[in-house]
C-alpha cells in the first residue's frame, strides 16, 4: 500500500557529508544497544534463581574496569565530537562567491528575494551547484528555516539577522519548512525548494520568476529609490561632510566609533545603523541621525519595513563596487523603464 | 543493616500510619511524609491522566495528515498541554514527591522529614498550582508549548499565558521546598552508624537531584516571571521590538530546562540501583562510581544548556563548548548502566516485576541515551534539532526511563506502603506491554524525525510519506495505554483484596524494610543503629535458601 521511505532525499554537498556521520553515529548505536542488551539479557537469565551455575569470587568493584567502561565510550564520543564539530564549522563559514538571496519569515509565510528583485513566497528557486547564501530574518516571531534535503536547517529571529548556506546538487522539488513554533498556522508555513540547472535558473530569473507579469526592479534599485525617497542623500554624499559620513565603499570595512572601538560594517552593522543609530557612533558624528525603525510590523510611518532595510543594505553593496558608481548625492534612477512594484 | 534496639522496653505492635486517624482533615493536614506521600501519589496520578488524554488526542489527531478533529489553534493547545502537565505536574514531582517523601526518611533511619510542614505547605503549593492550570485550561488554555519561546510568549499569543507562568511558578516552589527537605534530612538525621557511603543509591540519587533543583528552579522562575512583565508592562526584556534579546530567554530557560532533565532522570537512576541489586542479590556494582556519577551529572549537567540552541544564532565557539560537555556528561550516564550490568552478573536473579520493569529501564534509556549523541553532535543536530527525531528521544529518557523507574519502584515498595501485594503475573503483564508499546510508539518517531517532520505540526498533507508512521506511533500508543491502565486496576485492586504480606517480602536489605509494613507513624520504634554496610546481599547464600526452600516444597508436594 505505501512504499515506506527510510531516509530523506540528498541533494546538497553538505546532505552527503551528514550522512556519512549519521549513519556512522547509528551504526555505534545499534552496536552499543545490542551489545549491552544481550548482556542483561544473557545475564538475567543465565544467573537467574535455581540455575546451577558458579557465582562465586564475584567482584563488588573493580577499578580498571570502571576505567575502561569510562574512556572507552569517552574516547568514541570524542571522536564523533571532532569530527562533527568539524562538519559544523564548515556549515557556518560561507565561500566568498555564494550567490546571495534574502529571505524574511513572518507569521505564516516565508518571502524570499533574489537580487534581481525576483520575490517569491513559500518557495525558493535556487541553481544546483553553485553555493548559495541565505540571509534572513523575521519580522515577528522566531521562525525556522529547514529543508531536510540539503540536512540544513536555521532559526530565523527577530531583530537580527542570521545566515546559511549549502550548495544544492540535484535538480528536483524538496520539502521547506517551518521548524520553529510560532503560532496557529505553524503547520502550513512552508512550501517547496525548487532547485535547477544554472541555466534554467538564470532564465527563471530573467523571466522575473513566476507569474510575475512586469520586470520587477533589481534590489539595488528599490534600495536607491528608497534612499532617494527618504533623503538618505541629505547626510550621506559621496564625501564625508559635517551632516553625516559617506556609504560609498564602506561595507565589509572596518570603521572607527566614537570610543575608539573598531567595528566590521557587515549586514548586521548597517541594519543597525538605520533601525537603531545610536547603538554606535562614528568617530567625528553625534547623535543626529534618526531612527528608521516602524512603530510596527503594520504601521510603517515613516520607517522602513525589514524588506526596505535589506534592500537598502543591497543598494550600499552596490556603492563599493565600481570606482564610478553614482555618487549617491543626486541618485538618478538606472534604468529607463517605470519601475511597477509586484503586489505579492 | 539491622536495627539494634536502643532501648530495651518492648514496645506493643503500633497502629500503622494508614490507621493513624481516618477523617478527612487527619490526611489534608498531616505532617507524617508518608501520607503525604500518598497525597502527592493521588494527585500525580491525576495529572499523568490528564496528560496521557492530551497526548491520546495528538496521536489521533496525527493518523490522518489533515488531521481528525482539532482545529489548528486547539491542536496547539493540546500539545502544550500535554508537555506542561506531564513535565511540570508529573515528570518532576513523580519519584521524588511520591517514592523520595515515603523512603528517604525510612532509608536513612529518621522519624520524618526536616521540616513537616514544609512537606505538607510543597504539597498545597502543587495543588494551588494544578488549580491554576484546571483553571487555564477551563479559561481556554495557552498554545506557547512547555518551552514558553519569547517574542511568541511574551508577546504575540492571545491564550492563558499569565496563568499557566504562575503555575509553572509555583509548581517550581513545591519542588525547591521537598529539595531543601532532603537536603537538610540527609545531612541531618542520619541514624547512627549510617555513613554517608552506606546510604542507598536511591538516596545519593535524590541528594544530587535536591542540588539541582535548588540551584536551577530559581532561575526559570525568575526567568517566566521576566516574561510575564514584559507581555503585562510591556517592558522590553525578550523581544527585540521593545529592545530586548529573545536568545536571551533560550539561555535562561535552558539553564534550568537541561537540568531538569537530571531532575527527572537522577531519580530514577536512583530506583533502579535499588532494584536490580534486590532482584539479583547483589551488592551494587562499583557503588562510589555510581554515586559520584549522580553528583557529576548534576555538576555537569548545569555547563551543557546550549546544546539546545545550535541552530538558535547563538555564536559557533559557544556551540563547540557547549558540545564538547555534552559529550562528557554522557559518560556518568554510560557509567551507571555498564555499573547495572556488572551487577546481574553472578546475582541470583529473580524476575519478580519490579525487576522486569528495571530491565526495561535498562534497554530503554540505552536507546534514550545513545540517541543524545545525535542531537549533542553539532552537526548531526542541524538536520534532527526540532524534529521527532528529537520528540522521540526525550520520550525514550523521560517515558522509557523515569516512568519505568517509577512504576518500577511503586510495583517495588507497593507492600512496604500498604501490607499488600499485587498479583505478580499482572504486573509482569504490564511491564511486558508497557515495554512493546513503548517502542511502538516511538520508534518510528526516530524514522519520521529523520526523513524531516518537524515537531509541533499539526498537518502534513503535503508529506504523505510521513503517514505510514504516525500510524504506527499511535497504534503502539494505544498498546502503551493498555499497559499503563493495567496497573491503576490491580494495583487499586490489590488494596482491598491483594495478600497480606510480612513486613520484608522481597527480602531487601534496605533499613526501610526493618520497620513494619506499612510502618508506624514514627517509623521505627526504636531508634536504628546501623552496624552493617550498605547492600548486604549474597548471591550464593540466596542461591542456597532458594535450592532448599524447593527442597521443602517437593518433600511436601511430591
Ligand atoms: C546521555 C544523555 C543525554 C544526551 C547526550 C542528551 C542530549 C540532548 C540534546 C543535545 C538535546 C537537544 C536536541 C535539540 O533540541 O536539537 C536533547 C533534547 C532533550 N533531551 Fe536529552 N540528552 C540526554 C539525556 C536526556 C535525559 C536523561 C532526559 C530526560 C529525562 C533528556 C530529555 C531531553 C528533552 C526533554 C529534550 C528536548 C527538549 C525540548 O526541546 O522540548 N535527555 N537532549
Ligand atoms: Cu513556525
Ligand atoms: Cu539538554
Amino acid at each position: 500500500m505505501w512504499r515506506l521511505k527510510f531516509a530523506p532525499d540528498q541533494a546538497s554537498t553538505f546532505a552527503e557529508q551528514y550522512d556519512w556521520l549519521f549513519w556512522a553515529t547509528t551504526a555505534l548505536t545499534i552496536f552499543f544497544t545490542i551489545v549491552v542488551g544481550l548482556l542483561v539479557i544473557f545475564f538475567a537469565l543465565r544467573f537467574r534463581e535455581g540455575k546451577k551455575v558458579d557465582r562465586s569470587n564475584a567482584h563488588d568493584h573493580h577499578l580498571m574496569l570502571e576505567l575502561t567502561w569510562s574512556i572507552i565510550p569517552l574516547i568514541m564520543g570524542l571522536g564523533i565530537f571532532g569530527w562533527a564539530s568539524y562538519l559544523f564549522v564548515e556549515t557556518r563559514q560561507p565561500p566568498k562567491n555564494a550567490l546571495d538571496i534574502y529571505v524574511i519569515g513572518k507569521q505564516w509565510m516565508w518571502h524570499a528575494q533574489h537580487s534581481n528583485g525576483v520575490r517569491e513566497n513559500n518557495m525558493l528557486h535556487l541553481p544546483s551547484g553553485t553555493p548559495v547564501r541565505l540571509t534572513m530574518i523575521s519580522q515577528d516571531v522566531i521562525h525556522s528555516f529547514f529543508i531536510p534535503a540539503f540536512r540544513m536547517k536555521q532559526d530565523v529571529i527577530p531583530g537580527r539577522y542570521t545566515q546559511m548556506w549549502f550548495t544544492p546538487t540535484k535538480p528536483g522539488v524538496y520539502n521547506l519548512f517551518c521548524t520553529e513554533y510560532c503560532g496557529t498556522q505553524h503547520s502550513e508555513m512552508g512550501g517547496y525548494v525548487v532547485v535547477m540547472e544554472p541555466s534554467e535558473y538564470q532564465e527563471w530569473l530573467a523571466n522575473g520568476g513566476d507569474n510575475v507579469p512586469v520586470k520587477p526592479m533589481t534590489m539595488v534599485q528599490k534600495g536607491e529609490k528608497i534612499f532617494k525617497d527618504k533623503a538618505c542623500f541629505k547626510c550621506h554624499g559621496d564625501q564625508d561632510i559635517h551632516e553625516g559620513p559617506s556609504l560609498v565603499g564602506i561595507y565589509n570595512q572596518r570603521r572607527v566609533m566614537k570610543d575608539n572601538s573598531v567595528r566590521l560594517a557587515d549586514d548586521e552593522y548597517l541594519r543597525q545603523a538605520m533601525y537603531d543609530p545610536y547603538a554606535h557612533i562614528l568617530k567625528g558624528y553625534e547623535n543626529t541621525m534618526p531612527s528608521y525603525k516602524p512603530k510596527s510590523t503594520d504601521d510603517l510611518e515613516g520607517g522602513l519595513s525589514e524588506e526596505d532595510v535589506l534592500n537598502v543594505i543591497e543598494y550600499i553593496k552596490s556603492l563599493r563596487s565600481s570606482p564610478t558608481a553614482p555618487a549617491p548625492a543626486i541618485p538618478p534612477l538606472a534604468t529607463g523603464v517605470p519601475p511597477t512594484e509586484v503586489p505579492n | 543493616m539491622s536495627a539494634v534496639p536502643a532501648t530495651q522496653a518492648p514496645a506493643p505492635k503500633p497502629k500503622s500510619y494508614l490507621e493513624n486517624g481516618h477523617t478527612v482533615a487527619s490526611w489534608l493536614l498531616t505532617g507524617d511524609h508518608k501520607r503525604i506521600a500518598i497525597l502527592y501519589l493521588i494527585s500525580v496520578s491525576i495529572f499523568f491522566l490528564v496528560g496521557g488524554i492530551a497526548a491520546g488526542m495528538i496521536r489521533t489527531e496525527l493518523l490522518l495528515p489533515k488531521g481528525v478533529f482539532l482545529e489548528n489553534d486547539s491542536y496547539n493547545k493540546v500539545f502544550t498541554l500535554h508537555g506542561i502537565v506531564m513535565i511540570f505536574f508529573f515528570l518532576i514531582p513523580a519519584i521524588p514527591a511520591v517514592l523520595g517523601n515515603f523512603l528517604i526518611p525510612l532509608m536513612v533511619g529518621a522519624r520524618d522529614l526536616a521540616f513537616p510542614r514544609l512537606n505538607l505547605l510543597s504539597w498545597y503549593v502543587y495543588m494551588a498550582a494544578g488549580t491554576l492550570g484546571v483553571i487555564v485550561i477551563l479559561l481556554g488554555g495557552v498554545d506557547t508549548g512547555w518551552t514558553f519561546y519569547t517574542p511568541y510568549s511574551s508577546l504575540y499569543s492571545n491564550s492563558q499565558v499569565g496563568l499557566t507562568i504562575a503555575a509553572a511558578f509555583l509548581a517550581g516552589f513545591s519542588s525547591i521546598f521537598t529539595g531543601i527537605n532532603f537536603i537538610a534530612t540527609i545531612h541531618k538525621m542520619r541514624a547512627p552508624g549510617l555513613t554517608w557511603f552506606r546510604l542507598p543509591l536511591f538516596v545519593w540519587a535524590h541528594y544530587a537531584t535536591s542540588v539541582i533543583i535548588i540551584l536551577g528552579t530559581p532561575v526559570i522562575a525568575i526567568t517566566l516571571l521576566l516574561v510575564g512583565v514584559e507581555r503585562v508592562f510591556r517592558i522590553g526584556i525578550f523581544s527585540p521590538e521593545l529592545g530586548g534579546d529573545p536568545i536571551l530567554f533560550q539561555h535562561l530557560f535552558w539553564f534550568y530546562s537541561h537540568p531538569a532533565v537530571y531532575i527527572m532522570i537522577l531519580p530514577a537512576m536512583g530506583v533502579i540501583s535499588e532494584l536490580i541489586s534486590a532482584f539479583s542479590r547483589r551488592p551494587v556494582f562499583g557503588y562510589h562510581f555510581v554515586a559520584f556519577s549522580s553528583l557529576a551529572i548534576a555538576g555537569l549537567g548545569f555547563l551543557v544548556w546550549g546544546h539546545h540552541m545550535f541552530v538558535s544564532g547563538q555564536s559557533m565557539y559557544q556551540g563547540v563548548v557547549f558540545s564538547l560537555i555534552s559529550f562528557l556528561v554522557a559518560v556518568p550516564s554510560a557509567i551507571k548502566v555498564f555499573n547495572w550490568t556488572a551487577t546481574i552478573y553472578k546475582g541470583t536473579v529473580k524476575l519478580d516485576t519490579p525487576m522486569i520493569y528495571a530491565l526495561g529501564f535498562i534497554g530503554l534509556f540505552l536507546i534514550g541515551g545513545l540517541t543524545g549523541l545525535y542531537l549533542s553532535s553539532m552537526a548531526t543536530d542541524i538536520h534532527l534539532h526540532d524534529t521527532y527525531f528529537v520528540v522521540a528521544h526525550f520520550h525514550y529518557v523521560m517515558v522509557g526511563g523515569t516512568i519505568m523507574g517509577y512504576l518500577g519502584g511503586i510495583h517495588f515498595w507497593w507492600p512496604k506502603m500498604f501490607g499488600r501485594m499485587y498479583p505478580d503475573n499482572w504486573g509482569k503483564l504490564s511491564a511486558v506491554i508497557v515495554f512493546i508499546g513503548f517502542n511502538l510508539t516511538f520508534m518510528p518517531q526516530f524514522v519520521v524525525g529523520y526523513l524531516g517532520m518537524p515537531r509541533r505540526y499539526h498537518y502534513y498533507y503535503l508529506q504523505p510519506e510521513f503517514q505510514p508512521y504516525h500510524i504506527m506511533s499511535t497504534l503502539g500508543s494505544s498498546v502503551l495505554g493498555v499497559g499503563y491502565f493495567m496497573p491503576v486496576l490491580y494495583l487499586l485492586w490489590s488494596l482491598k483484596y491483594g495478600k497480606k504480606v510480612g513486613d520484608n517480602p522481597w527480602g531487601a536489605s534496605g533499613l526501610e524494610w526493618e520497620t513494619s509494613s506499612p510502618p508506624p507513624t514514627t517509623n521505627f520504634l526504636e531508634m536504628p543503629i546501623v552496624t552493617k554496610e550498605v547492600y548486604t546481599y549474597d548471591a550464593e547464600k540466596a542461591e542456597e535458601e532458594f535450592e532448599h526452600r524447593q527442597e521443602l516444597i517437593e518433600e511436601v508436594t511430591g
